[in-house]
């Protein structure tokens, strides 16, 4: 049994030139947790996300996926930068969905769902496609397999996109405001999923805005603001009984 | 209160009462401009064919030339030659787009240095160049090839070095755009499956860069179908050369050169349609619907008049 956290942050910077975005982040995910990140737009919140998968570079402080460091290899007291295909064949274990879904749009539902399967790990075909028909089934897609993303609605879109990234059998799911770019009659159905997920011990880290969502699914939450953790806790704590000054105003203007 | 609820919703007009709506009979406004316009045209247009008619030409040798073995040899090297010209131009063109963006600034300088000399000089001047190369290196020398130069330099590869190497750094910009234009979403999307950026660039980029792509490409393949003329300067014996042939033979300079248009024009009117095709292949998944064939368009033309007919 594994006892190390998920993801371990320490002292976690980030900086696009001039802009410092994360001034500090320290927080453990727990295998099999529900972790929110909430908090103002520009908190850093997403730029955080993207860093445990290395789609951005941390400047300063260490990252840790499953006991092994992100995006570096430490021998002695050197940092080795990773090779892209090092990078690369990490990612495979993490999961993203983002805000805007980005599916491939020149491709249907279920080859979206295949082709990380088929082009990463060789899979063959007969095999992807029974995985991702499952897949779409799961989330409630399996009447739209063969369509593009172009004629699914929103909400259809960000559930194939779910089904996308589970089709790597991950061991960490990131969730980048899956629902900010919805309907809010879509987003009921996306969260659907997302609660099914959780339900069966998936670890995931989802940057949200539906506290609703962080206060019935969610095992942690951390707010954050200005790059920094201001509050953390167990969602119904936190929510209810915030205890920063600064929590409790963004609190205030959300709920 | 009660005013407020008489009032009537605006966009809906009531019918006045007992009044059925009626449809509008009125003068319609006349286009005296348009009548004038379109008569001033047909009357430059009449003015012309008669001057063509009365010229000194004898249009009887148009189409007796037409399909004339060495004016059809002609017209095969032309495709050919700008087929080929536009598959090296293509290969460099994706080549040189991709090292243009390199991060690695050797390769992105030399891609530049490459599209900034073959963009910058006249085509007619590299065909020159390459035709003329034996003057400056009389023997070529590769390490494990080594050959007379102007025995290697034939017609056909200095019209295809020629053609081909100016086109890839047109291709190059057409690509580089095209690549540009694909969301970075995409690539973020791709990255985060565990892709490799070379993965990432084939399967993701790449085929959806070439929405944009195609157009531009299908106006470079007709500009190369008439551009390839210029061969005539490094002695290939394309569509033009055939007909200045004869024509230097039989006097018959102006009707050779109306028998090269149209057969120019034909070229050009068959690849337009194959382009048609192409972009629509290529739309798949950002339209809703892809635009009907132009034999669709006639079926479903031909169903409406039948259904019109039923209702009758």
């Amino acid at each position: 049994m594994n006892t190390h956290p998920m993801v371990k942050a320490q002292g976690v910077h980030k900086s696009f030139g001039a802009a410092h975005i994360l001034k500090g982040i320290d927080l453990e995910v727990a295998p099999r947790e529900v972790f929110c990140l909430i908090g103002p737009s520009g908190s850093g919140k997403s730029t955080f996300l993207r860093c445990i998968n290395h789609l951005e570079q941390i400047n300063a402080g260490r990252l840790y996926v499953d006991g092994e460091l992100v995006g570096y290899r430490q021998k002695g007291d050197k940092l080795y930068e990773l090779k892209a295909g090092e990078v690369a064949l990490k990612r495979r274990d993490i999961g993203m969905v983002f805000q805007r879904f980005n599916l491939f749009p020149h491709m249907t539902a279920i080859e979206n769902v295949m082709e990380a399967p088929v082009q990463v790990k060789g899979e063959a075909k007969a095999v992807a496609r029974a995985r991702a028909e499952r897949l779409l089934d799961r989330v409630g897609l399996a009447g739209k397999a063969k369509n593009y993303p172009s004629q699914l609605s929103g909400g259809q879109q960000q559930r194939v996109a779910i089904a996308r990234a589970l089709a790597m059998e991950p061991k960490l799911m990131l969730f980048d405001e899956p629902t900010s770019a919805l309907d809010p009659e879509l987003v009921g159905d996306v969260l659907d999923v997302m609660r099914g997920l959780a339900e069966d011990g998936m670890t995931m880290i989802v940057v949200t805005h539906e506290m609703g969502f962080a206060r019935e699914v969610g095992d942690a939450l951390v707010f954050m603001d200005d790059g920094v953790v201001v509050e953390s806790g167990h969602p119904r704590d936190v929510l209810t009984n915030p205890q920063h000054d600064r929590t409790k105003s963004f609190l205030s203007k959300v709920l | 209160m009660n005013n407020k609820i008489k009032k009537i919703p605006s966009g809906v007009i009531p019918a006045p009462d007992g009044i059925p709506p009626q449809a509008i009979k009125a003068i319609p406004v006349r286009h005296y401009g348009r009548w004038i316009s379109a008569v001033v045209v047909l009357a430059l247009l009449v003015g012309l064919v008669y001057a063509f008619s009365q010229g000194n030409v004898r249009w009887a040798t148009v189409p007796d030339k037409l399909f004339d073995a060495s004016i059809l040899t002609g017209l095969r090297n032309t495709v050919y030659i700008s087929v080929a010209s536009m598959a090296l131009g293509l290969v460099l063109g994706v080549l040189f787009a991709v090292m243009r963006l390199s991060k690695n600034p050797v390769t992105s300088t030399i891609a530049w240095l490459y599209i900034w000399f073959f963009r910058g000089t006249p085509v007619y001047v590299q065909l020159l160049i390459w035709f003329n190369l034996a003057l400056i290196f009389p023997i070529l020398d590769i390490g494990f090839y080594r050959d007379e130069m102007t025995d290697v330099m034939t017609p056909f590869l200095a019209a295809l070095l020629g053609l081909g190497l100016n086109e890839g750094a047109y291709m190059a910009e057409i690509v580089r755009s095209g690549i540009q234009s694909v969301d970075e979403g995409q690539t973020e999307a791709s990255h985060a499956l565990g892709m490799t950026q070379a993965k990432t660039m084939r399967r993701v980029v790449l085929p959806q860069s070439m929405r944009v792509i195609i157009p531009p490409t299908g106006n470079e393949f007709i500009n190369m179908l008439k551009t390839s003329s210029l061969v005539v300067a490094v002695q290939y014996q394309d569509l033009l050369r055939s007909a200045q042939d004869i024509a230097a033979t039989s006097f018959a300079v102006m009707e050779m050169l109306f028998v090269a248009s149209i057969w120019y024009l034909a070229l050009t009117s068959v690849f337009s349609v194959g382009q048609y095709y192409l972009e629509r292949r290529y739309a798949r998944g950002s339209l809703r619907a892809l635009p009907p064939t132009p034999l669709q368009r006639l079926r479903a033309n031909l169903n409406l008049f039948r259904r019109s007919e039923v209702a009758r």
